[in-house]
């Protein structure tokens, strides 16, 4: 099972990808960990998380060739 | 309509024409603030003929605004934008009504600032006051166009929209509850900013605010687009009403006013320190990207040889002293200390981060004595 991740503004450059792909991730929650473990700065950073577009509030099961947008607020103008 | 010749262009679309100028002309938008954002969104506002439009910043026109807040040049230097880009604006359109607000908006003067007014466009460039100007705009059921920018992207959004049903669409607090925990997210003053990122990002907003007046097209309700200049890719994400947002607003003008939002001027406010806690420190410690610092004073006790750092004492501290090609995670004995010297220096370090780790070296220390 795989899903695309794509990281927005703060996301992308504490991970330094934009897009990549990640293997065998069950939910919501454990794509989190994995995130946290590998990318401590994330776990400061007060992000929303959309899949297929659409944002979710919860822990949600990922399908295959589920795409999961990682979303941090801005604040510039 | 006493002006034809200048809006005929417009007239001519579909879903404009004499009746949708009119519209135009009947509506009432309030910008806040005069600046990345608010710049392009007030010019295309005006130019179009929007008849009313209200200009609320506190704000003077500095030398750093200039590359992206196209309404102001030299002359203007140290005037206040409110009153600058008033005069500019009615250069531009004479027929246009414009108030200008030489002030910030708080929460003893948004209900009657915005009460006045049809649709509100969120030009602000600080999390307290987006908060603020969403709560406003839910209490007092007005349309809200969002724009927000961080570096190279952007976000735009409508928010609070009154549907056919008699419902109201998403609003901030349904996307984003609460405002991130402070020094967590940098802004332009200190993330930098590319002029042409605004100026797209606040033409968007127009574009939506004249949806809206027009009723035509397909505004981003209950979506919210993000744009990446460095890309040219957009992306456009669906969002709910949540009963979780709806709770966040105050529930009615006073609790409005009784609200602290943290709306300090994000100039003076250095965004790019991260406090992190024990535990997040311990996972740091061995990262040879990071340069750890004790700005404790030499002989302080206990001393620390669990893991590599420097050690510059507060009393000598300044930004030459550190390495500003890496990101800096600091400590001393409390966290008093270091996020003193985190301060000191943040406005001199560019695209990094400035860690502090809270409760200091004593929080470390109790950590590692639960979790061996």
């Amino acid at each position: 099972m795989e899903i695309t991740i794509v990281a927005f503004g703060q996301l992308a450059e504490i991970t330094g990808k934009q897009s990549w792909k990640l293997q065998g991730i069950p939910d919501i929650t454990a794509l989190k960990q994995i995130l946290e473990t590998n990318f401590p700065a994330i776990k400061n950073i007060n992000y929303q998380v959309a899949i297929d577009k659409k944002i979710t509030k919860e822990n949600a099961v990922l399908a295959d060739q589920s795409t999961v947008a990682l979303l941090p607020p801005f604040s510039g103008g | 309509m006493n002006d034809a010749a200048r809006y005929q262009r417009q007239i001519l679309l579909p879903g404009i024409g004499i009746k949708g100028q009119q519209l135009l002309q009947d509506a009432k938008v309030l910008v806040i603030g005069a600046g990345g954002l608010g710049c392009p969104a007030l010019q295309y506002l005006v130019a179009a003929g929007v008849g009313t439009i209200g200009i609320v910043d506190g704000d003077t026109v500095d030398i750093t605004n200039l590359h992206r807040q196209i309404l102001y040049g030299n002359a203007d230097l140290h005037h206040q934008k409110a009153l600058v880009a008033k005069e500019k604006l009615l250069q531009l359109n004479p027929g246009c009504t414009i108030n200008a607000y030489p002030y910030f908006i708080d929460p003893s003067n948004a209900f009657d600032l915005a009460s006045r007014y049809d649709i509100v466009l969120d030009g602000s460039d600080n999390f307290g006051t987006r908060y603020m100007i969403n709560d406003i705009c839910v209490l007092l059921r007005k349309p809200l166009v969002y724009g927000s920018i961080y570096r190279f992207e952007g976000q735009v959004a409508v928010f609070n929209y009154l549907l056919p049903d008699g419902t109201y669409s998403a609003q901030y607090r349904d996307l984003f509850p609460e405002p991130p925990a402070e020094n967590t997210i940098p802004n332009c003053a200190e993330a930098g900013v590319l002029g042409v990122l605004p100026g797209i990002i606040g033409s968007m907003q127009a574009n939506e605010v004249i949806k809206l007046i027009i009723k035509t097209g397909k505004p981003l309700i209950n979506q919210l687009l993000t744009y990446n200049a460095l890309t040219n890719e957009s992306y456009n994400l669906a969002f709910d009403y949540t009963l979780t947002g709806k709770k966040g607003v105050p529930s009615n003008r006073a609790a409005f006013e009784d609200t602290l939002y943290d709306i300090a001027c994000s100039n003076n406010r250095p965004l790019n320190i991260v406090s992190v806690d024990a535990a997040v420190f311990d996972t740091m410690i061995n990262n040879e990207n990071i340069q750890i610092i004790d700005v404790r004073e030499t002989g302080e006790l206990p001393l620390v040889n669990q893991f590599n750092h420097v050690q510059i004492p507060l009393s000598i501290w300044n930004e030459h002293l550190v390495n500003r090609e890496q990101d800096i995670l600091l400590f001393c004995q409390s966290g008093v200390r270091s996020k003193k010297a985190a301060n000191a220096i943040a406005s001199h370090i560019v695209n990094k981060t400035i860690f502090n780790l809270e409760g200091g070296i004593n929080a470390w220390l109790a950590y590692k004595s639960n979790h061996i």
